[in-house]
């Protein structure tokens, strides 16, 4: 019996968002990369070919982190306490990019050392992410957007009461933003609309409509991409842009991925458990619509790309 | 798909003879296109109408049935593409892979069938087993060990009609899902299935094959079918249980039924857990794992309950004051909220610590602390209110809280609220409450 398959017609498109600049682009890296240009939902291939392959982010800090699971620190060891051997570390675990989240207690010199550092020691693009308070963030970023003009680093995190300085320094200096929201399709448009209201161009624009870890409120983030991208293709242009997701932030923080000891015997191996809720959370949200997973664990890494190349190749 | 109530009148009598309790039959015809009312209303309607509306109002996936000794396990009646656009209802059923030729399947089916993991204060198991015929000629032996060691209800897997219907002859009574039927050899498997009154699992390499195959099976009399559609890479897979799914929620009846996946037959453990994980957010009915790792398990357990939640119903706990490990007057007061997760959370840090408390759960209406907070449904107002409502004064000789690390910021207007209460801000992951409480309570 011929079976006619449905095909959806969409008449929206994502954005394409080009990240890090080679030489001949006026920066240093050695290849850039392209994500976003969805014109379906994710890995409908029989409608239109995945535009872009989704890229695996590993993250990566200015100091050593003291609240990091021992299964982290054990596979990356002495590379923590230097983020130029860090990232060169990433890069050799596959890593098609970095994302280097700076300390409250780095002064503006120390992040752009750390920055320049890390530029030296790969040519991956590379995202600097603030601490995550509105005077620091912007103090360190401002710095880093001014030092490294031209790279197109992706600079964030970007939100409703932070986005000025931020979009401004990096509207001046070539780079990037992460815009992120709290899990609400509404929020993300409006913030959105607020940055392209600057000036900045929505192809220099990435959106974190955040996730929650497996069992800690995945779900959401999971349908609010869903919800997003269906709008981006129904023609919402203040959706259409790439989304960027911090599975591994989420996830080693859970109990289930800290913990290896007074855990019910239910839970399992403590290491394969960890590495099962970065990979599924992962996963999930790559089919939900993630073009960017931020991870921590190189192992995740390895059957996240698995997942990738297979949902690549139809 | 449901028929609106202008395609439903013209199924009817029309003579307007107010015998349903209705002044005209187009107003009838509203009523049940509403489902409002049963088709049973009307005595007059055609046997062949009867038909065409009985067809219009199944379920666009059939619902599915399989049952043990006293355990059913169910998959269909699906309604959606994506979740946030009603729910999804049945949980995919996972079951574990045994092989008729394995030596020790008492002890494997036993730690898979005892199997228990508590998630937000629901227990979650495996769903059932898989017993698969490699070596056909211990397959009824097989089945025997495995149905002694577990009442969970079985697939039985072979591609040999006879080996099936000998397999299925064990288990009298129960519904089984036979798996399964191909071109090669659907007409006798049809004849097995409806014999055992077992349900079929059907594979083919195409749709158009799956679907012709549904149709030749159920002109035989089976219909508790259920689709294998294969898929040898995640993308491919991806891409063929969505294609079912749209076309079942298009009311194409001949791909309307559950789907069944093996991510077991990926070759590696890691690829397996890829696989299953897909499987569940994408539409699967049963799930068949080859590797039974209680970490992947309680993974895969986990996220099922995430992708199976009414997307519309956080879940929730009762507000009120619990007592933890023995509390006495002078034990910890914690504050925290009633989404389930942040409850559970707490409650099970505390429990294990064996350290006495109370644990005064705020209504803020079903959220998280960060997300109630931001909301405005767990404030000092809030939380002083559950103080009073609950008696904590009554319970404790401290008059102290203990407020979630993330929520300090509230200190100081919970001061206010509760003149003469010390406010304490505990850490900010219940992980580290035991240590906490152990030290500075
Ligand atoms: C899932 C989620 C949602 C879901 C809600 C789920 C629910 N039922 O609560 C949805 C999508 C609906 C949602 C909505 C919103 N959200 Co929300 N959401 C999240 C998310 C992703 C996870 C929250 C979660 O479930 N955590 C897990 C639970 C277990 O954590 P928890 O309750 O905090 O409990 C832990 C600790 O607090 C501690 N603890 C708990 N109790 C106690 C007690 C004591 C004594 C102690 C010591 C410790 C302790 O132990 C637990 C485990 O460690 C977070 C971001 C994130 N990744 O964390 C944002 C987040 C909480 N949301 C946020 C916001 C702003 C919102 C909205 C206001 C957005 C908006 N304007 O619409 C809305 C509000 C809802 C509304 N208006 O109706 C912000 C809050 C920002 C802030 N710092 O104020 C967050 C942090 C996201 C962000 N970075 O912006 N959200
Ligand atoms: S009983 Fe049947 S025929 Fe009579 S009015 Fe109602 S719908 Fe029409």
């Amino acid at each position: 019996m011929p079976v006619e398959i449905p095909k959806d017609k969409w008449t929206g498109k994502v954005r394409t968002v080009t990240l890090g600049a080679t030489a001949a682009e006026g920066g240093t890296r050695t290849k850039s990369i392209v994500v976003g240009g969805d014109t379906t939902m994710p890995f409908m291939q029989f409608e239109a070919p995945t535009a872009h392959t989704p890229v695996i982010a590993i993250e990566i800090k200015s100091r050593k982190p003291d609240d990091w699971s021992s299964l982290l620190e054990e596979t990356w060891g002495s590379v923590m306490s230097d983020p130029a051997a860090w990232a060169k570390a990433a890069e050799a675990a596959g890593a098609d990019m970095i994302v280097l989240w700076l300390s409250l207690e780095d002064t503006a010199d120390d992040a752009m050392r750390a920055v320049k550092s890390v530029l030296a020691a790969t040519g991956l693009p590379l995202a600097v992410y603030g601490p995550g308070q509105v005077d620091k963030d912007n103090e360190l970023l401002v710095a880093v957007s001014e030092s490294a003009n031209g790279e197109k680093l992706l600079l964030g995190i970007c939100e409703d009461k932070n986005y000025r300085t931020i979009a401004a320094t990096s509207m001046a200096n070539g780079h990037l933003i992460t815009a992120r929201t709290a899990m609400d399709v509404n929020l993300a448009k409006q913030l959105n609309i607020l940055i392209s209201d600057m000036g900045l161009p929505l192809d220099r624009v990435i959106m974190d409509p955040t996730t929650g870890a497996l069992g800690y409120g995945m779900e959401y983030g999971y349908s609010v991409m869903e919800r997003l991208r269906l709008a981006a293709l129904q023609g919402d242009a203040m959706t259409q842009l790439p989304m960027m997701v911090t599975p591994g932030f989420e996830t080693w923080k859970t109990k289930e991925s800290k913990v290896g000891v007074g855990v019910p015997e239910a839970w399992g191996d403590w290491k394969e458990r960890a590495i099962h809720w970065e990979t599924l959370t992962a996963t999930a949200l790559l089919e939900s619509g993630a073009s960017i997973v931020v991870l921590r664990h190189p192992e995740s890494l390895k059957r996240v790309r698995t997942a990738i190349t297979e949902l690549m190749t139809a | 798909m449901a028929l609106s109530g202008i395609q439903i009148y013209k199924m009817l009598p029309q003579t307007n003879c107010k015998e349903c309790g209705f002044p005209t039959c187009l107003a009838f015809a509203m009523k049940l296109a509403a489902k409002q009312v049963e088709l049973s209303g009307c005595p007059y309607v055609s046997a062949e109408s009867k038909a065409k509306l009985a067809e219009s109002s199944a379920p666009p996936v059939r619902l599915i049935t399989l049952k043990g000794i006293g355990i059913d396990v169910k998959a269909g009646n699906e309604v959606c593409l994506y979740r946030h656009e009603k729910t999804f209802y049945n949980k995919s059923g996972l079951f574990v892979r045994i092989k008729s030729s394995q030596t020790d399947i008492a002890a494997q089916v036993a730690r898979a069938d005892a199997y228990k993991v508590t998630y937000v204060g629901i227990d979650f198991t495996v769903d059932g087993f898989a017993v698969e015929a490699d070596d056909p000629s211990k397959f009824a032996e097989a089945i025997k060990a495995v149905r002694a060691a577990t009442k969970r209800p079985l697939i039985l897997i072979s591609s040999d009609p006879a080996v099936l219907s000998a397999g299925a002859a064990v288990l009298p009574g129960e519904t089984p899902l036979l798996c399964g039927a191909t071109s090669a050899n659907w007409e006798a498997m049809a004849e097995v299935a409806k014999t055992a009154k077992a349900a079929l699992a059907i594979s083919g390499d195409s749709l158009d094959e799956l679907a012709d195959l549904t149709e030749k099976i159920k002109a035989k009399g089976v219909e508790d079918l259920v689709l294998a559609p294969g898929g040898k890479t995640m993308g491919g897979s991806l891409i063929l249980a969505t294609q079912i799914r749209r076309l079942a929620l298009k009311n194409f009846r001949a791909l309307g039924y559950p789907m069944l996946t093996m991510p077991g037959n990926a070759g590696s453990p890691e690829r397996e857990s890829l696989l299953a994980a897909q499987a569940i957010t994408k539409y699967a009915g049963f799930v068949v794992l080859d590797k039974f790792s209680p970490e992947l398990m309680y993974a895969l357990l986990v996220l099922r309950e995430n992708i199976y939640t009414d997307p519309q119903k956080p879940i929730q706990v009762t507000p009120g004051l619990f007592d933890i490990n023995n509390p006495k007057p002078e034990s910890p007061v914690l504050v925290t909220t009633n989404f389930s997760i942040t409850y559970f959370s707490v409650a099970n840090e505390v429990e294990g610590s064996g350290l006495p408390a109370r644990l005064l759960v705020v209504d803020a209406d079903g959220m998280s602390v960060l997300t109630a907070w931001a909301a405005g449904k767990f404030d000092a107002e809030r939380i002083a209110k559950a103080v009073k409502a609950f008696g904590v004064e009554a319970k404790t000789n401290k008059k102290q809280i203990v407020i979630p690390g993330h929520v300090a910021v509230l200190s100081g207007e919970l001061e206010e609220e509760l003149p003469g209460w010390e406010i304490r801000v505990g850490p900010r992951e219940a992980v580290d409450l035991p240590a906490f409480m152990k030290k500075a309570l």
